[in-house]
């Protein structure tokens, strides 16, 4: 049996879509995009006298709830299957676009550059219980103007786990469409195998902004997978209440379902969000509330109730450094969102509210994920039944150690993290250097940097890869990219 | 040589069957036990034994190619002792008196036997006069002294001072350990050596030998 938490009855989930319906109707939903506004008007929407304003129906709705895929997949640049959004299967990917970098040495914030962002890619290549990447900050030795895109080549260059991703502009659009179209081959084997999941985000309370709605009808056309992020503040831009904060994350997701499913029936969606209550006493978002986490998993049993598979913002934490609110924040959202069967967990390697990446944090959040995934296998018998014969062994060795049913289970039974988690004895532990958990977390960032292989890309492709991204910096007005290591 | 590097593979393997049939096989063919000894036993084992270190195999690999180590082991040894070629060494192991908990004590004896070592494992809440006896008249290279509590603990320091008294020369060495017992109790009880784990023991009777 798959162990499972639930936080809302069906008749208060009902309830709640209900009355998000409801405001989409009544109130409408503010949308900066006079294209898509014109097209929702065709679609069935109603538009009032401001010409932003669009009111929902529940045909609309329903139509568009209908056309939405109850699963999809996510394939590596090989086209292997990595990611399978169904059911209650879960996935980790890194939390994403941090503006900040921990230092390992001085344990101080400095702003990213491209080096420390290949060095983050090389690491999240090989972390076992991490099946995708994200471009988890954004590296500040290039313009602004085109850092979204850099960062999408950057992640295709160095790895071939698929990428969740999302652009500052509209513009951008074009040419990080074009880097999946040069790997995958063809738009038609990027539709069959997507390698992506963008980011779509509308601004509570209940608007979407022309860039966030430009890109979620743009991915739309390529049926490229899109995640709705949703981002109600409790008690701030969303009512204080959890049930009233997720009426409003379902009427701002259900409305970018509509912009999509308009768009192109059947485009994949992550049913996703980032919200978080607003502490009032630091004027914060905190990821690590206990609150937040319940709004999370909450909203995933609407999605679920949906039929669409779900995404959020959850095993991260608001700590400055990997200590223990750290361990805290990032353990306990882990552990809910596996156990809520969250399709894409983002979060690991995240802190100081979304706002700070650091790589030892990365790989320790790899080993809390590692945990989780053992414990969602749940307590299965396994040759234990009848249990005689097993019970003759050990009372006659004395020990099971040797046992055949030891050496068939073990590995499947028992979970080993890695270096990073210390299960030596004390003195063993002083034997072998008195560690912290922060030295031995760098010492593992090391090693997978060292250690890194990737030949994911042919040469072929890899030239086209920074063909079209030189191309893009040019017309930016920057002459060439700073310098990659091998 | 093809058949030495079978035998060190199938040890590594944990196929204790294999390991015996080829070393058979070995002295037929006129091998020197020496050469079986430590171009295929001792090299196998130590395999494993860095495999262990480095995290890459677990316990019961260990255990299993120690099983099919002795396997070899004992039909060597005859000819080894008919050579006179000395034995990696003679250990007396045991739980001290008024302590009845040998899981540590065993797994130790177990990876021992699996080093080539001769263990003497006298069991648990063993008296204290039995363990320097059975080290004198077995001439042991190491006596190995478990307590996994407090209050059986100092009773290493007794065996240790009466073993020196009978021992003058120090030719037995100790060697201490179990749950409360650290470096530091070690060398307070006089003690030659101390072992954090089963796979330490064996690193550390090395160093004593």
């Amino acid at each position: 049996m798959r162990p499972t938490v639930k936080f809302l009855s069906k008749s208060l989930i009902e309830q709640i879509i209900s009355e998000a319906k409801d405001i989409l109707c009544k109130l409408g939903v503010k949308i900066e995009n006079p294209e898509l506004v014109s097209k929702l008007a065709d679609y069935g929407a109603r538009i009032e006298n401001d010409a932003s304003k669009v009111f929902f129906t529940n045909e609309i709705i329903e139509r568009a709830l209908k056309s939405v895929p109850k699963s999809f997949q996510l394939f590596d640049s090989s086209g292997n299957e990595t990611n399978n959004f169904s059911g209650n299967n879960i996935h980790y990917t890194p939390g994403s676009s941090a503006i900040n970098f921990l230092d390992y040495e001085s344990q101080d914030i400095k702003q990213p550059l491209t080096k420390d962002y290949i060095r983050y890619v090389k690491i999240v290549d090989q972390l076992k219980y991490i099946a995708s990447q994200s471009t988890a900050f954004i590296p500040t030795d290039v313009q602004d103007k085109f850092a979204d895109s850099y960062r999408l080549f950057l992640s295709l260059l160095y790895s071939g786990k698929p990428v969740v991703t999302g652009t500052f502009t509209a513009e951008s659009f074009e040419v990080m469409k074009n880097f999946l179209v040069t790997v995958r081959g063809s738009k038609e084997a990027l539709k069959e195998k997507p390698l992506s999941v963008f980011t779509a985000c509308p601004t509570s309370p209940l608007k979407w902004g022309d860039v966030s709605s430009q890109n979620l009808t743009d991915c739309a056309r390529y049926s490229i997978p899109v995640e709705i992020v949703c981002m109600p503040m409790a008690g701030f831009i969303s009512p204080v209440t959890l049930t009233g904060t997720l009426i409003q994350h379902t009427a701002e997701t259900l409305s970018g379902i509509v912009i999509s499913q308009m768009t192109n029936p059947g485009t994949p969606i992550l049913y996703g969000g980032s919200p978080a209550i607003f502490d009032i006493r630091y004027e914060t978002t905190p990821m690590g509330a206990v609150e937040t986490m319940m709004i999370d998993c909450a909203y995933n049993e609407i999605g679920k109730y949906l039929g669409i598979p779900t995404q959020a913002y959850i095993a991260l934490s608001d700590s400055k450094f990997l200590d223990a609110q750290a361990g805290l924040e990032d353990g306990m959202g882990a552990t809910l969102a596996a156990l809520s069967g969250i399709n894409n967990i983002s979060g690991p390697g995240m802190m100081d509210f979304e706002n700070c990446f650091s790589l030892e944090k990365l790989v320790f959040d790899n080993e809390v994920c590692g945990k989780t995934l053992r414990m969602i296998k749940g307590i299965e018998p396994k040759d234990d039944f009848p249990a005689i014969s097993l019970f003759t062994e050990l009372l006659e060795e004395e020990h099971l150690l040797i046992s055949k049913h030891t050496r068939k289970h073990l590995r499947t039974e028992h979970h080993f993290p890695g270096s990073i988690i210390n299960r030596a004895s004390r003195s063993r532990w002083i034997e072998e250097g008195s560690t912290t958990l922060l030295q031995r977390a760098h010492s593992e960032v090391e090693r997978l940097v060292s250690e890194y292989s990737s030949s994911h890309l042919t040469d072929e492709v890899r030239k086209e890869l920074i063909n079209l991204m030189e191309q893009e910096a040019k017309t930016h007005g920057q002459g060439s990219l700073p310098e990659r290591e091998v | 040589m093809e058949l030495l590097n079978q035998i060190s593979e199938y040890l590594q393997q944990g196929d204790d069957e294999k390991v015996f049939e080829l070393t058979g096989i070995a002295i037929k063919e006129g091998i020197s036990p020496k050469e079986i000894l430590d171009d295929g036993l001792l090299a196998g084992i130590g395999i494993i034994g860095k495999q262990f270190k480095n995290h890459e195999i677990f316990l019961p690999d260990v255990l299993l190619a120690a099983k099919a180590m002795q396997a070899g082991l004992n039909q060597i040894k005859p000819l080894l002792e008919r050579d006179k070629i000395p034995g990696m060494g003679k250990i007396v192991l045991g739980t001290v008196k008024g302590d009845v908990h040998d899981i540590g004590k065993n797994l130790v004896g177990i990876m021992l036997k699996g080093a080539g070592y001769d263990v003497i494992d006298l069991g648990k809440d063993v008296a204290s006069e039995q363990f320097v006896e059975t080290a004198i008249i077995e001439k042991a290279n190491v006596v190995g002294l478990s307590a996994l509590l407090t209050t059986t603990m100092p009773v290493m320091k007794e065996i240790i001072s009466m073993l020196k008294e009978k021992d003058p020369e120090g030719n037995i060495k100790t060697i201490i350990g179990g749950a409360p017992v650290t470096k530091n109790i070690a060398d307070e009880y006089g003690a030659d050596a101390y072992a954090f784990d089963a796979a330490n023991a064996i690193d550390q009777i090395k160093l004593l030998i």
